[in-house]
């Protein structure tokens, strides 16, 4: 992957990095934007997720240039580009909608770009060519837009977007309108695009999912704010807020005592020790589905694991997978995935059953406690 | 009686049922177009006055229309009233529209609204007013008078039907034009503007019919060598009658029917 930009005039040839710096934007009392400061890397595949209304396409759009931030700084390299209007932007933008241009041909959308910066008809035709090829879709040039099926139009916005060599590519949820078994496909067809190209990408969705696939670090955004910014990894891993830890994957949230000896406790039992360097009133235990499992007999714990007794409530068997609800009090539900593999459906935890919860001392995410989100 | 019992629709709903709806409906469409045709037989009629049904046909009104000077010169106005009214009414009527579709501010329908209400308030009001301020300007019985008068009647058709095309287009598309390094302006021409194309001919089309069929604004502000048409069929019924208003009639019906069905025609390519 490309190198973390080294501010100065040597960035790669074909990639610019983004310096966003306490970017704000107010639609009325609302902030949209708060203050915004993010880092894009040379090169990287950066996505922007969050909820609907987080902010995530308005900072998209400011960084195309299809809205004015009230205060703040977008630079490309050292260049300050606040105020410069999209067309001078040499960004690459794909939507959701895909926008093509249905009065011209496949060839005639990939070359507008080429043609607006004059290059020469002989070198168009070329380049059209060999963009076609890469989003492959070779021969396809002189078909209407509306022959095409939707995962085509997709190759062709994106073939428009990079044929004339932007050094940063935005895109707009462009996989959202696709159904599953293809929106799967192009995520990782993306993804190879991207290695290839090399090109800055600024990939913004609200599919968590898509997010942890596709991107080398991912900004996660609420109320205008960015509530985390790390690799897919340590986001899913080691959420820095119960926003992040809630929004990403599935989790239930365990709110935490603490004893005189200062450990962290639930309900009276032991769970670890608070987070070294960590500085909050409160801490609580995130719980993912996928690292809890049902022990035979309720077997006495080990040093190893945290234990919760409770009662299954339901368990729903999905495919690869089934999870069963186990209620350890009157309002806290436990989600326990397990894999389905060889296993017979009479071995699932039953209705009724009562059962022990272990979870590994390992697995156990510890973030600050908030009191409302 | 294969035809009185077959189905009219996709649903299991019979011409036969449907009987009394098309009794109905052709009973209102003879209403409609009636009154509008009748002038067609009357028009060639060989009597001095106007009769119908004629008792001997002839064409000779038309031939008197089209030998009069008076009569040629005041279609020669209306004719050059209406393109004149076209060309400055469809750009400016289609950059309002589409001004107000893009901005998204709070006040557009408040300007939309205002912009249209040559539409909605008593043409006879607007004449009068008209008027009243042209006798000052000193703009009354001149081209650019009634031609002013005439765009500020068109353009609120002009405005609904390009506000009606922009409502079914993508406006990501000029975004993406822009990405792509294009200006707004060079989005708007190569991108936007092919795409509204047939709706803004329509709309040209409604301009210099909503001009070339207009009277009342007519009667008060044209005048002398610069009446227009219908100003003239207007004084010529009040004054003496004679069938040349019905070969006339007959002749703006022809042209306005063509135009309409024109605009038919180029709205279903759109589509």
């Amino acid at each position: 992957m490309a190198s973390n930009n080294n501010s100065g005039s040597g960035h790669d040839a074909t990639a610019l990095p983004i310096h966003i710096s306490s970017l704000t934007k107010k639609y009325g009392d609302l902030y949209a934007l708060d203050s915004v400061d993010l880092e894009i890397r040379s090169g990287e595949f950066l996505t922007l997720l969050g909820p609907s209304g987080s902010g995530k396409t308005t900072l998209l759009m400011a960084i195309a240039g299809f809205n004015r931030p009230d205060s703040g700084s977008i630079r490309f390299g050292e260049q300050e580009v606040i105020l410069t209007p999209p067309h001078q932007r040499n960004v690459g933008m794909v939507f959701q909608s895909y926008a093509l241009f249905p009065h011209m041909s496949v060839a005639g959308n990939i070359a507008f770009p080429l043609k607006l910066r004059g290059v020469s008809a002989g070198e168009i035709e070329e380049r059209v060519t060999e963009a076609l090829e890469t989003v492959q879709l070779s021969g396809l040039g002189e078909r209407g837009i509306d022959q095409l099926s939707g995962g085509q139009r997709q190759r062709v916005a994106l073939a428009r977007a990079f044929v004339f060599g932007p050094r940063i590519l935005l895109m707009d949820e462009p996989l959202s309108a696709l159904d599953k078994k293809l929106r799967e496909r192009m995520q990782i067809e993306l993804k190879i695009l991207h290695r290839k190209l090399g090109v800055t990408t600024v990939y913004v969705t609200h599919d968590q999912r898509e997010a942890l696939t596709m991107s080398d670090r991912i900004a996660v955004i609420n109320h205008g704010r960015l509530a985390q910014v790390d690799t897919p990894e340590v986001i899913y891993n080691h959420p820095a807020n119960a926003f992040v830890a809630d929004f990403i994957g599935e989790s239930t949230m365990l709110d935490l005592d603490q004893d005189k000896a200062g450990n962290l406790t639930y309900k009276g039992s032991k769970i670890s020790k608070p987070p070294s360097g960590g500085n909050a009133d409160g801490w609580s235990l995130v719980v993912r589905p996928e690292h809890l499992s049902i022990m035979a007999n309720g077997k006495a714990s080990t040093d190893r694991t945290i234990v919760f007794k409770g009662t299954v409530t339901e368990t729903v068997f999905q495919g690869e997978t089934a999870f069963s609800i186990v209620a350890i009090d009157d309002d806290t539900e436990l989600l326990v995935r397990f894999g389905t593999g060889s296993k017979a459906k009479s071995t699932y935890p039953q209705s009724g059953e009562q059962v022990s919860v272990g979870l590994g001392r390992d697995d156990a995410i510890l973030i600050p406690r908030e009191d409302q989100p | 009686m294969n035809w009185w019992s077959s189905p009219a629709s996709d649903t299991q709903v019979t011409h036969g049922d449907r009987f009394w709806l098309y009794v109905v409906a052709s009973i209102i469409m003879l209403l409609l177009v009636l009154p509008t045709f009748i002038v067609i037989p009357m028009s060639f009629s060989d009597s001095q006055y106007l009769e119908f049904p004629p008792s001997n046909w002839s064409a000779r009104w038309y031939e008197v229309y089209l030998g009069s000077t008076k009569w040629m010169r005041a279609t020669a106005t209306s004719v050059q009233v209406g393109i004149i009214t076209m060309l400055v009414a469809t750009p400016l009527g289609t950059m309002a529209a589409y001004a107000l579709f893009v901005s998204g501010h709070r006040a557009t329908r408040a300007l939309f609204l205002f912009l249209i209400t040559p539409m909605i308030v008593p043409v006879i009001l607007i004449a009068i007013g008209v008027f009243y301020a042209y006798g000052r300007a000193g703009l009354n019985n001149t081209i650019t008078g009634l031609v002013l008068a005439h765009t500020a009647m068109a353009i609120p058709l002009v405005m609904i039907v390009i506000t009606a095309a922009l409502r079914s287009y993508d406006l990501n598309q000029e975004r993406v034009a822009r990405s792509l390094g294009a200006t707004r302006v060079k989005a708007f021409f190569l991108i936007t503007l092919p795409q509204i194309r047939f709706s803004v001919v329509t709309a040209a089309l409604l301009s210099f019919l909503t001009s070339f069929d207009e009277v009342i604004i007519a009667i008060f502000v044209s005048g002398g060598v610069n009446a227009t048409l219908t100003k003239h069929m207007f004084s010529a019924l009040r004054d003496f009658i004679d069938p040349t208003i019905a070969a006339i009639s007959t002749i703006m019906v022809l042209v306005s029917t063509v135009l309409l069905l024109l605009t038919q025609f180029i709205g279903a390519r759109e589509k």
